[in-house]
């Protein structure tokens, strides 16, 4: 039988949780430590940062740069011993942001109150190798993709292509959002890149993959984080700012049967999921965390999410659109992955932790935006130009 | 029928996994054809070939031989390749949409499979480009679809 139109889900996570900590680990090379003793440190730096200790998790969120069996593995790793629930939900760097979405759900469900999320990886010292998916070889679509010599950069350069062909989107329009990260990393001690860059520059830069450039690139480094959520019941005996989980949506965007549309993410379907349970619009965020793999993921995202009509990206970012505090959407403001940090090349979970300082005050100064009262997070992890995960989550300032 | 190319010209031709449910696209390589999987429940024109319809569900596919002329969707230019690539670059990666039969294709554009412009000056290709077919053989003796000017 077919179900036909069913009525609204009506079950919302909005204001079930709270993120109480969170921690980006503050190197970017990192060899004298292990994987699993990145994951370590930075569980430990987040749940320092909430007020919480090891023995209070009783949720454990884990994806492919878990090492071993995953959120099996590092549970005994980290000693987590009174686990109720583990969810190894695997979509690339939007894992992170989908995580927090899976973890304030099982909390309105009841099932966990405190619930930890971790990533470390270390593809600039070795470790596991970059991307950290798995089995890729046995996936049935690899014959007819990776023998023609695609990767990761060649399949977002193709969405690059489609998008200039469609809408005329240009490459100094791509560069101007690499100049807005560099802008705000310059304000970022930990930033891997910390120099600011012009419109010139990026499109000097030697081309990797046409149409993208070196510096439409992110970048590539060792490191880690992690994020406690919590129930409102938690939240409140804490001695801590902790923001609270307004909406999240996610979906996958595949080939869709070889009939792909190169022009557009996931974000088209996760945003407005994520909107509708927050009850906000895109006019109502203050300051959003947009997954920055490369410029173009950047510029799709934000026409996806409703920032912007379709097509109309270019413009958008141009004119320091993107640049904090003013700018028409403050994005990224520890430089994000384009400049700051992409840890083993998943970069979900520093766009959390972004948000989550910009809505407790802390972010540096020259970037906070003035009373910043909606915050959106946005993981897109795969590659535009065949699969990606896709992740919205909207946080509220709720002190 | 498009051309059966006896070379595999400037790029590498790595060997791909012969899943079985793809078999008869990879026989039809050896022989210089573009052979694609078609449900006979619902009429849908499959990619990536596969013994499944993702469209209805229905495990009942056969196999059509498409003319090998298409378009370019669109397509990027690594100037560094990887693994057997190391030495290819530039090479041009693509999507070609491609044309179907007559009555197969119901209102809706062909699939748009991934694969390499050959034979071309990379910078010269544009969206759009009309293209046909080439098959490169493996040493294991099917072959990479590729496409060239048309
Ligand atoms: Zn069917």
């Amino acid at each position: 039988m077919a179900l036909g139109r069913l009525p609204a889900v009506t079950g919302t996570i909005r204001g079930a949780a709270h993120l109480a900590g969170a921690y980006e680990h503050p190197l970017r090379t990192i060899p004298d430590r292990t994987t699993p003793q990145i994951h370590a440190e930075v569980a430990v730096g987040a749940l320092a940062d909430a007020g919480l200790t090891m023995g209070d998790v009783d949720a454990y969120f884990c994806a492919g740069d878990a090492p071993g069996f995953g959120p099996l593995s590092m549970a005994e790793y980290l000693g987590l011993d009174r686990l109720a629930y583990v969810d190894s939900t695997e979509i690339g760097g939007s894992s992170y942001v989908a995580h927090v979405g899976h973890a304030a759900a099982a909390i309105a469900a009841g099932k966990c109150h405190v619930a930890l999320i971790t990533l470390a990886g270390k593809p600039r010292t070795g470790g596991s190798g970059p991307g950290g998916s798995g089995r890729v070889g046995d996936a049935p679509e690899f014959s007819f993709e990776v023998p023609f010599g695609t990767s990761v950069l060649t399949n977002y350069a193709l969405a690059a292509t489609r998008h200039m062909h469609e809408f005329g989107t240009t490459s100094a329009q791509l560069a101007e959002i690499k100049v807005a990260a560099s802008t705000h990393a310059q304000h970022n001690p930990n930033a891997f890149l910390r120099d600011v860059v012009t419109v010139e520059e990026v499109l000097e830069s030697p081309m990797v993959c046409d149409p993208l450039h070196r510096l439409d690139s992110c970048v590539i480094t060792d490191g880690g984080g992690a994020l406690v959520v919590v129930s409102p019941e938690v939240a409140r005996t804490l001695d801590r700012h902790c923001p609270v989980v307004l909406g999240h949506g996610e979906a996958p965007k595949h080939t869709g049967n070889g009939r792909i549309d190169l022009t557009h993410t996931g974000a088209v379907w996760s945003g407005p999921r994520a909107f509708e349970e927050a009850g906000v619009t895109p006019a109502d965020v203050d300051y959003a965390s947009i997954y920055d793999s490369f410029t173009i993921t950047v510029l799709q995202t934000i026409e996806d999410l409703g920032f912007c009509a379709k097509g109309d990206g270019g413009r958008f970012v141009a004119d320091g659109g993107l640049q904090a505090p003013h700018g028409r959407l403050p994005f990224n403001t520890d430089g994000g992955g384009l400049c700051n940090n992409h840890p083993t090349n998943r970069g979900g979970i520093t766009k959390v932790i972004e948000a989550v300082r910009q809505l407790r005050g802390e972010a540096h100064p020259a970037v906070q935006v003035p009373d910043c009262d909606i915050a959106l997070a946005h993981g897109t992890g795969g590659s535009l130009g065949t699969r990606h995960g896709s992740a919205t989550l909207i946080l509220g300032r709720e002190a | 029928m498009s051309d059966a190319s006896d070379t595999a010209g400037q790029l590498p031709v790595p060997e791909p996994w012969v899943h079985a449910d793809a078999k008869p696209f990879w026989d039809a390589t050896a022989e210089g054809r573009l052979c694609l999987p078609r449900c006979n429940g619902c009429g849908t024109v499959i990619w990536y070939p596969r013994g499944f319809c993702p469209v209805c569900a229905s495990f009942d596919i056969e196999w059509f031989d498409a003319p090998g002329t298409g378009e370019v969707y669109s397509f990027s230019i690594p100037r560094r390749g990887q693994g057997a690539y190391r030495d290819a670059a530039p090479y041009v990666v693509a999507y070609v949409e491609l044309d179907l039969p007559d009555g197969l294709g119901g209102d809706g554009p062909g699939p748009r499979i991934m694969t390499n412009l050959v034979d071309c000056d990379p910078w010269s290709v544009s969206v759009g480009d009309r293209v046909r077919a080439v098959f490169h053989p493996t040493e294991r003796g099917v072959a990479l679809v590729r496409f060239r000017p048309a």
